[in-house]
């Protein structure tokens, strides 16, 4: 076989599963929005996507702040800017650190949880099970996953935000002689509404993508173990570079506002 | 034109994946409280043909006609209709493990009915009695129970909704004779109080003779004989006979890798 039949060939499965992809998502996003709703299986996902990823996503900002804190003072020290050091800090974890760190643990956790967890019931026919018992599995398996992560997302990031800059603030008072009144009144004067929203808007995406990513593939695996267990790994890499590509995306757009 | 005297009428159904034809042109009817049992080796395509059936998979071509209506086509509507009428027991039971026995049972009364989970609960213990089963096994998940009891909850699940057409996917597959005897024992059962019409697949002769009022041979992808069970021993045809007996030796070439 030729490089252009092979470059072909992969450019064409690529194509497919894009599409296929995006069907995906359509489906799942329309399903959230039509309903009929299952209330239960919404809440269970909620407290499994959001509630037990707090610890992670809290232990992942606080550490991140600190260590932000640290290296920002260490730079600006260079031309005599450490006083910027709460601004700096600020901007990074809201803007960009908080949504994309907190994105990513959730994706670590949740969209490996989720193809595992559909993946199995689809190699052991629970999902065909499923469609005989007349109930939609895209409505009941896959819309309260995809609104549940989109709405956990952004207030994980918002509480991600809060320990992020308390991290940052314990470094700069009892590490880097800052005065914690002013570090607070210069973040707090210096961030905007839109660096808040911005993140949040984000961090809604990023949970829709971490979803789709984890219940496309999971619905998709076949042949037992191992193919649950290539689905459990395609979908973290996935989300993971949906959320990566896709922050550049909306970055680019959201700084024009 | 449809055939109304039939529960079920499948007229020259094909499917195929990729190279491999696997239906190449099933006719099959079954009447209204009539269990038809679809023999065949393994590959030979009677799970493709069940789901063909039920709606869990779209044909290349062909009809499949319930009640008189073409549900061959696979849509939203025909894949409504065909679920309000259907129950399915299948191989491996495919029970939701997250959930309990009783909500497993009472799945679609809750999810699809929404009906009250009071309502759903009590109709849920009332099947497991039904299946030879007590009320305290409603309170446990599916991985705290034998394979037997498995598939006496899915055969439970299948029934809640008093279904007019059953359909079993090899049933006493993974049992031992005696369970597996059991859960003859209740198909038959179930199934005439129901009234319903039945379409099992097996490859376990003495299921087949047990639950079969007729049996109907898939090879090569299509149904090749069709009869009482009685007549299994007499059918004049080496390969029902071969598969009957269980002989390596006959008209039927099992693909096997030779080093």
């Amino acid at each position: 076989m030729n490089i252009f039949a092979i470059t072909g060939s992969v450019t064409l499965d690529a194509l497919r599963e894009t599409g296929r992809m995006a069907v995906f998502a359509g489906r799942g996003a329309i399903a959230s929005i039509l309903g009929p709703f299952y209330w239960r299986a919404f809440f269970s996902s909620l407290i499994r996507i959001g509630f037990t990823s707090l610890p992670v996503v809290g232990l992942t900002a606080v550490f991140t702040g600190a260590a932000l804190a640290l290296n920002i003072y260490d730079g600006s020290l260079r031309f005599n800017a450490e006083t910027f050091l709460p601004q700096i800090l600020g901007v990074s974890i809201v803007r960009e650190l908080g949504p994309v760190l907190a994105a990513l643990m959730v994706a670590g956790r949740c969209s490996s949880a989720m193809a595992a967890e559909i993946g199995t019931m689809r190699v052991t026919e629970q999902i065909d099970a499923m469609s005989t018992l007349a109930v939609d599995p895209f409505k009941y398996l896959i819309a309260p996953r995809i609104i549940a992560t989109t709405l956990a997302l952004p207030i994980l990031v918002l509480i991600a935000d809060i320990i992020g800059v308390y991290g940052g603030y314990l470094v700069a008072v009892y590490g880097l002689d800052f005065s914690g009144p002013v570090f607070i009144r210069n973040i707090s004067e210096f961030l905007q509404n839109r660096d808040v929203v911005s993140g949040l808007f984000k961090a809604g995406v990023f949970g829709f993508l971490i979803a789709v990513m984890g219940c496309y593939y999971g619905y998709r695996s076949r042949g037992g173990a191992q193919g649950v267990g290539a689905a459990t790994r395609t979908a973290v890499v996935a989300a993971a570079v949906s959320i990566l590509a896709s922050n550049y995306i909306m970055t680019s757009f959201l700084v024009e506002f | 034109m449809s055939e109304t005297s039939h529960t079920i009428a499948v007229r020259g159904l094909h499917k195929g994946f990729e190279n491999n034809q696997v239906l190449r042109g099933v006719d099959i009817d079954v009447d209204k409280g009539r269990s038809l049992v679809i023999i065949g080796g393994s590959g030979s395509g009677k799970s493709v043909l069940l789901k063909c059936i039920i709606g869990l998979m779209r044909a290349d071509r062909g009809t499949v006609e319930v009640d008189g209506r073409d549900i061959a086509r696979h849509t939203d509507s025909d894949r409504r209709y065909m679920t309000q009428r259907t129950g399915m027991l299948f191989q491996g039971s495919a029970l939701f493990d997250s959930l309990k026995v009783w909500e497993n049972i009472a799945f679609r009364l809750l999810n699809a009915d929404r009906k009250s989970r009071k309502e759903a609960r009590d109709k849920a213990i009332d099947c497991l009695a039904q299946v030879g089963l007590s009320p305290e096994i409603g309170d446990l998940h599916p991985a705290a129970l034998s394979g037997g009891m498995q598939k006496r909850v899915s055969l439970a699940r299948a029934i809640a909704s008093d279904p007019e057409i059953l359909f079993f996917d090899e049933p006493t597959t993974g049992l031992d004779p005696i369970m597996s005897d059991v859960i003859n024992n209740l198909i038959v059962e179930r199934v005439k109080a129901l009234g319903a019409s039945a379409i099992s697949i097996t490859h376990d002769m003495a299921s087949a003779r047990k639950i079969a009022d007729e049996v109907a041979m898939l090879y090569q992808g299509r149904i090749i004989w069709r009869g009482k069970p009685e007549d299994l021993e007499r059918s004049g045809n080496p390969m029902v006979d071969q598969f009957v007996h269980g002989r390596a030796e006959g008209p039927i070439k099992m693909a096997l890798r030779r080093s």
